[in-house]
């Protein structure tokens, strides 16, 4: 564990996303990505702490955020999730499982026509919310659906 | 390398419909072998899909992501005979790109 990194993060999480963008960035200047992996908001335990890795701040619950998702699944270990936004100017959706060991899944940034839908499988551990949240013009906006799982996906 | 990707883009009247199948192990890391050893982690983390020379999805994923996973994304503009890239980069510093012309 690298405590600058921790502190980076943690001051960061009290002061903003974007402070804690420049700071990931900033450890990593031989990074060519334009958006290099987002360790911290990846390894995060807590789906508050994945979010705010990710800069998400103040979700607003929304209706036009559709998630298609099974009620049960009876495989954790493949889980087809599909999430559609209707809020305008979706530019980024990012995927979480509140009680998988690490809750952040994916973040798809879109551009260039891509409409904001994707469909993904994840893999549950156990029965769980997944939350789906869409990012617009720097505001957040959430739906969550609790999926029931029966077999776990990530355990040995 | 990995294997191959299997990439189906078609168009859905004005929208092109990408799904991409990745062979791929997707190891989180977490699980056990038959003699009890943890596997260790070999996941994707990034993918991007560009549709003629455009990037249009740039996606950062985790380990929660399904083995041999599928992905699908719908693009507004683009047109039949139009290209599709697929690149994946994984945590082991693997990385395959494949691509497809839109049907």
């Amino acid at each position: 564990m690298n405590p600058l990194r921790r502190l980076l993060l943690k001051g960061a999480g009290a002061s903003g996303a974007v402070l804690a963008a420049i700071a990931a960035g900033a450890l990593r200047p031989g990074q060519v990505l334009a958006a290099s992996w987002n360790t911290g908001a990846f390894e995060a335990k807590k789906v508050g702490d994945a979010m705010s890795g990710l800069g998400i701040a103040n979700p607003v619950d929304s209706a036009d955020i559709v998630m298609k998702a099974p009620d049960i699944a009876e495989n954790g270990a493949v889980v087809p999730i599909e999430v559609t936004s209707n809020v305008p100017n979706t530019q980024k959706l990012s995927i979480f499982i509140d009680n998988n060991p690490n809750p952040l899944c994916a973040s798809f940034d879109l551009a260039g026509g891509a409409m904001p839908s994707v469909s993904v499988r994840v893999k549950m551990q156990q029965t769980s919310n997944v939350r789906a949240v869409a990012h617009a013009g720097g505001k957040f906006y959430v739906a969550a659906k609790e999926v029931k799982v029966t077999i776990g996906g990530c355990g040995g | 390398m990995g294997d191959p990707m299997k990439i189906r883009a078609s168009m859905q009247g004005d929208v092109a419909e990408i799904r991409v199948l990745v062979n791929h192990a997707m190891e989180t890391g977490q699980r056990k072998d038959s003699a009890g050893n943890l596997v260790p982690a070999h996941f994707i983390k990034h993918l991007t899909a560009t549709v003629g020379d455009k990037l249009v999805v740039d996606a950062q994923i985790g380990t929660a992501i399904s083995r041999n996973p599928v992905f699908a994304f719908k693009v507004k503009g683009a047109k039949a005979g139009d290209k599709v890239v697929i690149n994946w980069q994984d945590n082991k510093g693997d990385s395959r790109t494949d691509e497809a012309v839109i049907a």
